[in-house]
């Protein structure tokens, strides 16, 4: 039988507020342990929550941007249950009234256009972090720190409207560059500013009930997300064959043997006992305020997508890997105001650019190779100075040094020779060495002509103009 | 309607004695038949209120203030141990 997966993603992403979401404490990450708590955010008796503005604009910020109605009113409530993350013993969540619903993202699959939808986008604050003991002596326990207790995120809630890994490896490619785009989130899994967890179900392909769903967690990274995902349903579907039920419950993605693992019995039933919190008041938000903060919002992806398209003239497939991400976009913009030829950058960002990032997984924005060192070496190629193919090695050495392509062609002797009698004393030394090959070319054959050209070049250490080798190579060889 | 007052317990993370579980599951039972009671109100036109006072968008300024001592923070606590708050291991 073919079976369809059923995917739905919770986003929470960090907002980045400098005060933690009810209280004036730094979110600064990595700072020592239980050094930024005050009596709000560890729960002390008598202590009241007061909310942060910015930490809303941004949540509206996210919800306009991903298409959402921003409801004109919303509450927190306490979302109740024990861990000793939880200085409080709830969490300040949203529950009956989110901030936000009923929006979408648009992701292409395959050159295909899909509308995910987004169900509610809810505020509410992060939780501290555990570390457990490690040593014979420490196994017992666990170590807290409350830095990260109340910093601000957001819940972003899709609709089950995902139907393969890719789509929701693509969906939160998509989520996160938005995120980036406004600026209100950094978007790095592996840090845990954004964490996702997937609900993922199987059915028989044109069933329309959902079949039994698990939730998968503890993925940080892409990658992850995709390969439990994978995994996942592979799982369910031999369950289902097996003729054996699937059992709702939560799994944990173990990185280490690439599988989902059963929580087996740590979920008691839940019963958060959601209630409105009676320490802050609700929130209104206005038309006033929504047009103000809808006002502000910067160029988001799709948008600056068709401008590449409409502005640059690139054909689409360019525009899309250019707009993935906002620090793509602005190397590019920057590289082109110095080098005004889009195509030529679009494709050296492409190809060199990009090839050498994925394998060092380094960001646009931590490479070594500015726009303005790209752009110098580009404006070198068209102006003769150096070969196409030596600016591939000119790239290469920018990348390894960080130096300018001026210094490295200098330094390195890789001006292009553009000396018409430099290259000729090279043409006389091949021709005298292969006469062999030159009567074949004399009596037709054209096909050794290009390997003259090659030894040449190999002559003059690749930096003769080819052009000009051509044309010489021939006017000589007519003799 | 019947208190299930060991559910409420356990969630609460509460020991009672079978007498206590008596006495606060008829204090419970009562509050619930005097819910009940207001539910049998008709609200149809009444908007739902979460609070009792008619206050909205009270907000802070997103600005940094200076966070408690460690020590001080530390120090409502039973144990610590390197900067951390030290509980029994828990993992889920």
């Amino acid at each position: 039988m073919e079976y369809e997966p059923v995917i739905g993603l919770e986003v929470h992403a960090q907002l980045l507020t400098c005060s933690k979401i009810f209280c004036g404490c730094s979110t600064t990450f990595g700072e020592e342990p239980n050094t930024q708590t005050c009596p709000v955010c560890t729960g002390q008796p008598g202590s009241l929550p007061v909310l942060n503005r910015k930490a809303v604009e941004f949540a509206i910020k996210i919800g306009l941007a991903t298409h959402c109605r921003i409801t004109s009113y919303s509450v927190f409530a306490r979302k109740n249950y024990f861990y000793p993350d939880l200085p409080k013993g709830y969490q300040i969540s949203m529950y009956e009234y989110p901030l936000a619903e009923d929006g979408f993202i648009e992701i292409t699959i395959q050159g295909m256009k899909k509308r995910i939808g987004i169900i509610r986008i809810h505020m509410e604050e992060d939780a501290g972090k555990l570390k457990h003991g490690e040593t014979p002596e420490t196994a017992r326990f666990s170590y807290v720190d409350f830095n990260r207790t109340g910093v601000p995120l957001v819940e972003i809630v899709s609709g089950p409207d995902l139907r393969s890994p890719q789509e929701a490896g693509e969906y939160l490619r998509r989520l996160r560059a938005i995120l980036q785009y406004l600026e209100v989130c950094t978007g790095d899994m592996e840090k845990g500013t954004f964490r996702c967890d997937a609900n993922v179900s199987v059915r028989p392909k044109g069933e329309t009930q959902f079949g039994t769903r698990t939730e998968l967690k503890n993925m940080n990274s892409f990658r992850h997300v995709e390969k439990a995902l994978e995994y996942e349903i592979k799982r369910q579907i031999r369950v289902l064959e097996e003729g054996e039920a699937i059992i709702q419950e939560t799994r944990l993605w173990d990185a280490s043997q690439n599988i989902t693992l059963s929580m087996r019995g740590k979920e008691e039933a839940h019963d958060y006992r959601y209630f409105p919190d009676p320490d802050l008041v609700p929130l209104k938000v206005g038309e006033d305020w929504i047009e103000e903060i809808r006002q502000s919002l910067p160029e988001l992806p799709d948008r600056k997508k068709e401008r590449f398209i409409q502005e640059y003239r690139l054909p689409e497939y360019d525009a899309e890997i250019l707009t993935s991400t906002k620090a793509m976009a602005n190397y590019f913009e920057s590289c082109v105001r110095l080098f005004p030829d889009p195509k030529t950058v679009s494709n050296w960002m492409m190809g060199d650019l990009l090839r050498e990032l994925k394998k060092d997984e380094r960001e646009v924005d931590q490479c070594p190779v500015t726009p303005q060192h790209l752009a110098g070496m580009l404006s070198m190629m068209k102006d003769g100075t150096i070969s196409g193919k030596l600016a591939k090695d000119v790239f290469e050495e920018m990348y390894r040094t960080g130096d300018l392509p001026e210094k490295i062609v200098q330094e390195k002797g890789w001006i292009q020779i553009l000396d018409t009698g430099e290259i000729e004393g090279a043409i006389k030394k091949v021709i005298q060495a292969n006469p062999k090959l030159v009567e074949d070319y004399q009596r037709g054959k054209e096909k050794v002509f290009g390997f003259l050209v090659g030894e040449v070049m190999k002559q003059t250490k690749g930096k003769a103009n080819p052009k000009l080798v051509n044309e010489l190579l021939r006017k000589k060889l007519k003799g | 309607m019947k208190m299930d007052i060991e559910k409420v317990a356990r969630l609460a993370r509460i020991n009672l004695s079978e007498e206590e579980k008596k006495t606060f599951g008829n204090q419970l039972e009562q509050i619930l038949l005097h819910m009940e009671q207001l539910n049998r109100l008709d609200t149809s036109g009444v908007e739902p209120t979460s609070h009792a006072i008619p206050v909205v968008n009270v907000f802070r300024e997103d600005e940094v203030r200076s966070s408690t001592p460690r020590e001080k923070i530390l120090n409502t606590s039973p144990a610590q141990e390197e900067g951390h708050f030290k509980v029994p291991r828990i993992i889920e």
